[in-house]
């Protein structure tokens, strides 16, 4: 293909800071119930103090069950949720709840690969359009030149940019998840938030959409904050996990360690959940089957989130928050990450 | 992307762009507008609208009959028939001695004398007075002032036109005639003009504070829309059929009649802003809801996410998807705005004579019905005119609906 574009962001200066930090990160949604004259108050704490870092040319993954703040966390980093407290600190400047118009430039840099293509895209406008916005909004190039970089961009993720003026409802799931995915690099950002991008399509479809994303990471360098519930999936893309339980990380870490020798108990039971493709070799398994139900994010933990459902859990993580070492792999447990 | 750019990479980009041109999409309006046409209801309705006002644009240039020429002696209910008719001929109207054409001759012929005379004139007052003498002149004796009530510019150019064309010749009574012996027929068209009128301009009206006001309140939400949709309810809670009969009263009250009349307002106008303003409340919850759904969608969102500013966000992503509805609720309102002016004009409220509209003269119509003698005419056709433009809107309306959901379309 003739397109040979390179980003500026080289991916070898790894001694520099972290192209994201995000510190003690809180995302609250206040809520009022009961009566009229006696009413409750209370947050949901759909984010609750959620720290790491994402480097250049890397991929984190985060996973977790639905509900428990992954993409509330991507959404609070790109400002389309304010959030409570934290920091979110991108190449060393803070960028943590800007408004619209001082976040702008900054949008350049981070942009976001929605989860559901069928709703992420304008159902009234031209593909070339959708591609073009960002382009327009930034005034990067205009008129005929806007056009031109519009088919560069659909080349680059594999569709036929002679479609440029169909409409979203004529392409299929994946092509419109290429579409999203181009709009997202019409910027030409460092870093990609993806929220669960590939959660609504099919597997064989799923495949095609991951391999796109890590040969554009490879070609751009790319940096890309994964976010899905799906463990296999994580495991192919990201170099980095985090397993995320009820707005807190419990478990981070290289993913084949993290995949070889989980710390967490929640992590332990979600990897012993993934459906392995051997009869034999799932049959021989032992399948760790939580029980109760996922506590609601309105309470306030003293101890450890998890503790209600787990089966180490000593009076301990009852009473004491554990906290996320600051090593390369760790867990939050007091069980586990004594030793 | 700033790498990359040779000549040859810039050309082959260049000839996709031509390529791509020869490729279109099917947007949604083109996708909605090939359903509709496949409703034969709808279309047939449409067809129908579109000649109809053309019709009533028209009405001045078409060979009718005087619609306020009264004959008391002679054609008193005169059933319809084909007997022609001479314009300006009849006996008992205004200019007996002759033609349309003739008095029209006859007019310019002592408008051109006075004007010859004002031009010998030497002294500038006189030569004022004859001016002022020539207007009212116009005014009270011109032929076409005498056949039609106050004539626009346009229409007045239109009926030039049709004496040019038609000369003398009027349709024949075929729709008969009413209690004072005027013409239905003519009626009919000339209050077709008021009717259709009344319910362009009141819904555009209630098109444009609903659509601000739903469209402000849905896309703030919170406390702005809290306070803004209690407001909406409040008013919906007042019977509103009360507030215009109280309106209309209070402005048909003669003193504040010349008043306004001194400014230059219209009662006629009033009339539709008072309907507009009454019937933009469903208008605005139907946006205010559309908006507040759709701000939800991602992708605003992700326009928001691209750092889209808020008015790129409302007219390029919200008002396209709003539309959809807005035009279908729209040609729903128009025939209720069209069937409440018929009512109150049917209560003596609305259109006032010399002024026509339909609801006028179903009015009319009914008074004239009594139990000895049925004048049968007078009451079907104006009624056959509302009903079949009502029946009209609303299949278009139906069709339009089922052309525009969403929810029809196969969103993969």
């Amino acid at each position: 293909m003739s397109t040979q574009i390179q980003s500026d962001a080289s991916a070898n200066r790894t001694s520099d800071p972290p192209l994201l930090q995000v510190n003690d990160l809180r995302v609250y949604f206040p809520f009022s119930r009961g009566s009229l004259f006696r009413p409750e108050h209370g947050f949901i704490r759909a984010v609750d103090g959620l720290t790491f870092d994402i480097r250049e040319g890397e991929t984190l993954g985060l996973v977790g069950e639905s509900g428990c703040g992954k993409s509330t966390t991507a959404r609070a980093i790109i400002n389309l949720v304010k959030p409570t407290s934290g920091q979110v600190i991108l190449e060393g400047t803070d960028i943590t709840g800007l408004n619209d118009r001082s976040m702008l430039p900054y949008r350049r840099e981070v942009q976001m690969v929605f989860q559901d293509p069928f709703a992420s895209l304008n159902p009234r406008m031209t593909v070339g359009s959708i591609i073009g916005e960002p382009i327009a909004v930034h005034g990067l190039a205009k008129g005929k030149d806007r056009k031109l970089e519009v088919i560069r961009l659909m080349e680059l993720v594999g569709l036929n940019p002679r479609f440029l003026n169909r409409y979203p409802h004529e392409f299929s799931g994946g092509q419109r998840q290429r579409i999203g995915i181009a709009r997202a690099l019409a910027v030409q950002p460092k870093l990609i938030l993806c929220d669960e991008p590939v959660s609504a399509l099919d597997v064989s479809i799923q495949a095609q959409i991951i391999n796109l994303l890590m040969d554009l990471q490879q070609r751009l360098g790319l940096s890309y904050l994964f976010i899905a519930h799906d463990l296999s999936v994580v495991r192919h893309i990201a170099t980095r996990v985090g397993v995320m339980y009820l707005g807190r990380l419990v478990e981070l870490g290289a993913a084949a360690d993290l995949y070889r020798a989980p710390v967490h108990p929640y992590t332990e039971a979600l990897l012993s959940a993934v459906p392995v493709p051997d009869p034999n070799a799932a049959a021989a398994r032992e399948r760790i089957v939580l029980s109760g139900e996922v506590p609601s994010p309105d309470k306030q933990y003293v101890g450890c989130a998890f503790a209600d459902r787990c089966w180490l859990a000593e009076d301990r993580c009852r009473t004491e928050q554990p906290s996320l070492a600051t090593k390369d792999h760790a867990g939050a447990c007091w069980v586990r990450a004594t030793d | 992307m700033n790498t990359g750019k040779d000549d040859r990479d810039v050309k082959l980009l260049e000839q996709i762009l031509d390529e791509s041109k020869q490729v279109q999409g099917v947007s949604l309006w083109q996708d909605a507008w090939k359903r509709l046409r496949r409703n034969k209801a709808a279309m047939a309705s449409m067809a129908t609208l579109c000649i109809l006002g053309i019709l009533a644009f028209l009405t001045p240039l078409l060979p009718l009959q005087s619609p306020i020429d009264k004959d008391l002696n002679n054609r008193r209910f005169l059933p319809p028939s084909l007997e022609t008719v001479v314009m300006g001929q009849r006996d008992g109207l205004k200019f007996k001695d002759g033609r349309l054409t003739a008095q029209l001759a006859k007019f310019e012929d002592e408008i051109g004398e006075l004007r010859t005379k004002q031009r010998s004139e030497s002294d500038p007052d006189k030569r004022d007075a004859i001016d002022e003498q020539i207007e009212n002149r116009i005014e009270v004796e011109h032929p076409f002032n005498q056949l039609w009530n106050e004539l626009d510019s346009v229409s007045w150019g239109l009926c030039e036109l049709r004496v040019s064309i038609f000369g003398d010749y009027a349709i024949p009574s075929i729709f008969g005639t009413d209690q004072l012996g005027r013409d239905l027929l003519a009626r009919v068209f000339w209050g077709a003009r008021v009717s259709l009128i009344v319910g362009i301009v009141a819904t555009l009206v209630s098109l444009i504070i609903g659509v601000s006001y739903g469209a402000t309140a849905g896309y703030f939400g919170g406390i702005v829309d809290t306070i803004m949709m209690r407001i909406v309810d409040v008013l919906y809670s007042i019977p509103f059929f009360f507030v215009v009969i109280l309106i209309m009263t209070f402005l048909g009250d003669d003193a504040i009649k010349k008043r306004m009349n001194e400014i230059g307002i219209d009662q006629i106008m009033v009339f539709y802003v008072v309907i507009g303003a009454i019937y933009w409340l469903t208008m605005s919850r139907v946006v205010r809801g559309q908006v507040l759904s759709l701000k939800e969608e991602q992708f605003v969102e992700s326009a928001r996410t691209v750092g889209a500013s808020s008015s790129r966000i409302i007219f390029r992503h919200l008002v396209p998807n709003v539309l959809g509805i807005v035009i279908v609720y729209l040609t729903l309102t128009i025939p209720s705005v069209m069937l409440f002016e018929a009512f109150l004009s049917f209560l003596g409220m609305g259109v006032s004579p010399p002024d026509v509209s339909w609801g006028l003269l179903l009015k009319d119509g009914v008074d004239a019905l009594s139990s000895v003698k049925l004048f049968w005419w007078v009451v079907v056709f104006p009624g056959a005119a509302l009903a079949a433009t009502l029946f009209a809107l609303n299949f278009l309306g139906d069709g339009l609906r089922d052309a525009l959901d969403p929810r029809m379309k196969n969103r993969d």
